[in-house]
């Protein structure tokens, strides 16, 4: 329990690091937002509207890589199945914007979306009513995600399904979704998924300024995320699960109970990937079953080993730069991507084991020894 | 006598040289009726055909050809051809009444000979009569299966011919079950039909039964069909014993494919319960290793064109040293660094896949390659006219067992077993008593993905091989390791086969993909029970 800090106020934390963080994020969006919307386009200066979506998107991707961060970097979770929180919270947010298209959908038809009317349906399935209204579509995006990290990680917790049973576990699980979410029967579109969206709350989803809105929007709830989390990683909650991270077995003889902790803090960690998924799916204006394919959830655990786990802002930053790489990797050569990928996992794992935030750490550390003994800080120990 | 051995020797000599000269003189008139074909209205052409019936069996190819539209004339000389498209889109010919081959030419050169229905109608009657005289009983055997559902006059007229001359009994058995049919749908004396149905008694004929519903099929009001009540009863009884022996067999196919299915999972599963059993790190590259295996086996195939029967013989070792040198390679390259860090090794191995994923892809194209088959692995073992066994899955079946236990032999009566043995239960002890874990961990690993690659040989028999052949198989195999337990192999064995019965009765029911995903949440609720699997490994750690 290398990790117990001396600090008495769970704000503590929040107030040395958060400031630095809202403050470069919200300083670079709004910067981006302004370049957009009030600078000429012939200016150099002029941002595009579609690298505001992609910095969006990059965003959403941020929010999901804080959410694998929360429990792995925590809570030794190594959830694979992340992807499908994610991809859930977007099919909500999917199926509201679905309902919104009215009967402006290539079939016209007012109640039926459109893929409906191509699978000959008469009328709408049980679980697609009501979802033309926002706030029933937002309570269902906590609510399926929540519930279905509830019911599995309870499941998974309470037997004592650990390290890399857990995680095979939670990628046959978005694997079994991705499965089912492919077959027409289920409802949600199959193969195609949900796309050609209109409009979002009445507002054109084409337009600059919803496009800079939502960016906006991801910001704000990425920042939102952000301190929330800090505050609960350091609250009393916060430091059971560190515990509970490190020796489980000696916080369950204390007196833990540690599968509550660890169901809580899953359950968490999901409502965070699904509203990531629901800011997602506006921006780039298509959800599909691919979103649930293993693969992207095991991306989404490099973003944070490369930034770092158990540090919040780690994940971010390593999902920003990542998806970076990415978008720049596929558009050159996009052959290499996966070699790329490839390398990246072996290379972090071995050289990097605590990230880019922990390479910075050590740097800190060691000239902190030297030139401010005086704090008295010491390295933290390796996360097993 | 010497004069005797002489005599025999003229006699047989002349009937050779008759012989030869009669099926020269049929190829000599089939070649003058063929030659009509050239130009011929397609009205002109059913008086043709008829003519090549008396061709018998050197007319057959040119017929079959002419069935399925791969009969050409050459521009050129105006010679009857058959030919095959091949890959660059030239037609390869040979004569079609010689069989000798000719040089390919592209479709510009060749003018096909037009068929309609009504001209294939006719063709697969005289096939099927010409046939049904060959002096090979096994096609005489399906010129009589053809001709069961087409009793036509002509047929049964032939049909009774060949009756007086056939000497094969099975074949004289479909003659009478097609004679007996007959009887029974268009007789009218009861005592005939009566023991028609008494021959049809037993038979397994698809076209028994189908027979049989229709008899006893009912109109739309309700009124039967069939007047003869004894008739109808008899029928009805005989239906029923029949459905009754469709249901076992259907029972016995599901049974077989659950076990093939079972026989791939073993396969694939048992590389994974040695290298994760014994070292406690999950190989997510283990998929990729199998698909290693498989290329192996298509480039032996293309290394050997010549020998192609034994090229999946040679391709057994060869991708168990391919990939066991891979998985040697991964464990000394990367996994050897991240000892006790099982969930960076998942990370790790899960790269390495996606490297040798793209790896295969850029070297052989993204697109599937084949794995030919060999003539012995081909084909399948007809039981009776609605049950047959592949032999591809059969052969595949005994492999899967025979490679368990070898591994079973070599873990139990070798040292390296011994020592594999000695640090899956207690690594730290083994390493006490002078075992090198390093080494042991190198052979277990190398162990353990050859056996994935020769799971990948089988596996080209089965599919195609592409670059996500193994993506599949990495939770497949993990849920055989889980749900049997890890750490030992019977449990493997045991969970292979379970879920690929579970998998295979399912099917039928819930369609494929909800099979599966049952199992999956099956799975995840047997944890709840035993979270150590069917057969826990017996021992005092805590964790």
């Amino acid at each position: 329990m290398s990790t117990i800090r001396n600090q008495f106020s769970s704000l503590h934390d929040l107030r040395e690091k958060a400031p630095i963080f809202l403050a470069v994020l919200f300083g670079t969006t709004i910067y981006a937002s302004v370049c957009n919307l009030w600078v000429p386009e012939e200016s150099i200066f002029h941002v595009t509207t579609y690298t505001i979506t992609l910095l969006g998107k990059y965003l959403c991707y941020a929010l999901l890589a804080l959410s694998v961060d929360v429990v792995w970097g925590y809570c030794g979770i190594l959830s694979l199945g992340h992807g499908a929180f994610f991809a859930l919270g977007g099919y909500t947010m999917g199926m509201y914007l679905m309902r919104q298209v009215g009967d402006r959908g290539v079939y016209g038809d007012p109640l039926l979306p459109d893929f409906m009317v191509f699978l000959d349906w008469q009328e709408l399935p049980w679980f697609w009513h009501g979802f033309d209204q926002f706030w029933v579509a937002m309570l269902a995006m906590i609510l399926v995600p929540g519930l279905l990290a509830f019911v599995f990680g309870w499941l998974a917790f309470r037997s004592r399904v650990a390290g890399v049973y857990l995680s095979i576990m939670t990628q046959a699980l978005t694997y079994a979704l991705m499965l089912a979410f492919f077959r027409n029967e289920m409802g949600f579109g199959g193969n195609n998924g949900l796309t050609d969206f209109k409009d979002i709350l009445g507002f054109n989803l084409q337009s600059d300024n919803v496009r800079v809105a939502l960016f906006l929007c991801s910001a704000v709830v990425l920042a939102l995320a952000y301190c929330l989390s800090l505050l609960i990683m350091s609250s009393r909650f916060g430091r059971v699960i560190l515990g509970v991270r490190d020796a489980e077995n000696r916080a369950r003889f204390i007196g833990f109970k540690t599968e509550n902790y660890k169901v809580s803090l899953f359950v968490y960690s999901a409502i965070l990937a699904a509203i990531a998924g629901a800011l997602y799916v506006p921006q780039v204006g298509i959800i599909n079953p691919g979103e649930f394919s293993p693969l992207n959830s095991i991306e989404v655990v490099v973003w944070v080993a490369v930034g770092g786990r158990g540090t919040l802002y780690g994940a971010i930053v390593g999902a920003l730069l990542v998806n970076y790489a990415k978008t720049r990797f596929t558009a050159v050569f996009p052959e290499a991507w996966l070699f790329a990928l490839g390398a990246l996992f072996v290379s972090v794992t071995i050289f990097l084991p605590q990230g880019l935030m922990g390479l910075i750490k050590d740097k800190r550390s060691v000239t902190g020894k030297l030139f401010f003994w005086r704090k008295g800080r010491k390295p933290e120990e390796e996360i097993v | 006598m010497i004069s005797l051995v002489k005599h025999i020797l003229g006699i047989t000599l002349l009937i050779f040289s008759f012989a030869i000269s009669a099926a020269d003189e049929v190829e000599l008139d089939l070649r003058q009726i063929s030659q009509q074909l050239v130009g011929a209205k397609l009205k002109a052409l059913p008086v043709i055909i008829k003519q090549f019936e008396a061709g018998g069996e050197v007319a057959l190819p040119m017929l079959d050809a002419m069935l399925k539209g791969r009969l050409f004339i050459r521009k050129s000389d105006k010679l009857i051809v058959v030919g095959e498209r091949q890959e660059n889109g030239d037609y390869a010919l040979m004569d079609a009444l010689s069989a000798e081959s000719l040089t390919a030419l592209p479709k510009k050169q060749l003018k096909k000979v037009k068929v309609n229905n009504r001209l294939r109608m006719q063709l697969r009657d005289i096939i099927a009569r010409v046939t049904l005289f060959s002096a090979d009983p096994d096609i005489r055997e399906s010129a009589v299966r053809n001709m069961l559902n087409k009793t036509s006059k002509d047929n049964i007229a032939m049909l009774e011919q060949a009756k007086n001359v056939e000497t094969d009994s099975s074949v004289m058995e479909l003659i009478d079950l097609a004679l007996a049919i007959n009887v029974l749908t268009t007789s009218d004396i009861q005592a005939e039909r009566l023991s028609a149905l008494e021959i049809m008694d037993g038979s397994l004929e698809p076209i028994v039964f189908n027979t049989l519903s229709t008899l006893l099929a009912q109109d739309d009001a309700g009124n039967n069909l069939e007047a003869d009540k004894v008739i109808r009863e008899k029928a009805l009884k005989l239906k029923n014993s029949i459905q009754q022996e469709i249901d076992f067999y259907e029972l016995m196919e599901k049974l077989f494919f659950g076990l093939s299915l079972g026989s791939v999972l073993l396969l694939a599963a048992t590389g994974l319960a040695i290298t994760f059993g014994v070292m406690g790190v999950l190989n997510m590259a283990h998929g990729e290793l199998i698909m290693i295996g498989a290329y192996t086996a298509y480039v032996v195939q293309l290394l050997m064109p010549n020998t192609l029967e034994y090229s999946i013989l040679v391709a057994i070792p060869a991708a168990f040293l391919v990939a066991g040198a891979v998985g040697v390679l991964i464990q000394r390259g990367v996994i050897r660094f991240l000892h006790g860090r099982p969930l960076e090794t998942l990370l790790a191995t899960f790269g390495i896949s996606l490297i040798l994923q793209q790896a295969v892809r850029s070297i052989f194209s993204p697109l599937n390659r084949q794995v030919v088959s060999p003539s012995w692995l081909s084909g399948s073992w007809e039981l009776n006219p609605i049950f047959s066994l592949t032999y591809n899955r059969l052969y595949i079946l005994f492999f899967a067992l025979l490679v368990f236990f070898i591994l079973q032999l070599v873990l139990k009566r070798t040292s390296l077993g011994l020592n594999v043995r000695a640090v899956s239960q207690n690594r730290g002890m083994a390493k006490a008593i002078g075992v090198r874990t390093e080494w042991v961990d190198a052979m277990t690993f190398g162990l353990g993905s050859g056996i994935a690659g020769i799971a990948g040989v089988a596996l080209s028999q089965l599919t195609n091989v592409g670059p996500n052949l193994g993506q599949a198989y990495i939770i497949d195999s993990f849920m055989v390791v889980v749900f049997g337990g890890v750490g030992n192999l019977w449990g493997t064995l045991v969970g292979a086969f379970s879920l690929g019965m579970l998998n295979k009765f399912l099917e039928p029911v819930t369609g494929a993909v909800l099979a599966n995903i049952v199992i999956l949440v099956s799975i995840i609720l047997f944890i709840q029970k035993r979270p150590r699997g069917l057969f826990p490994q017996k021992g005092r750690a805590a964790e």
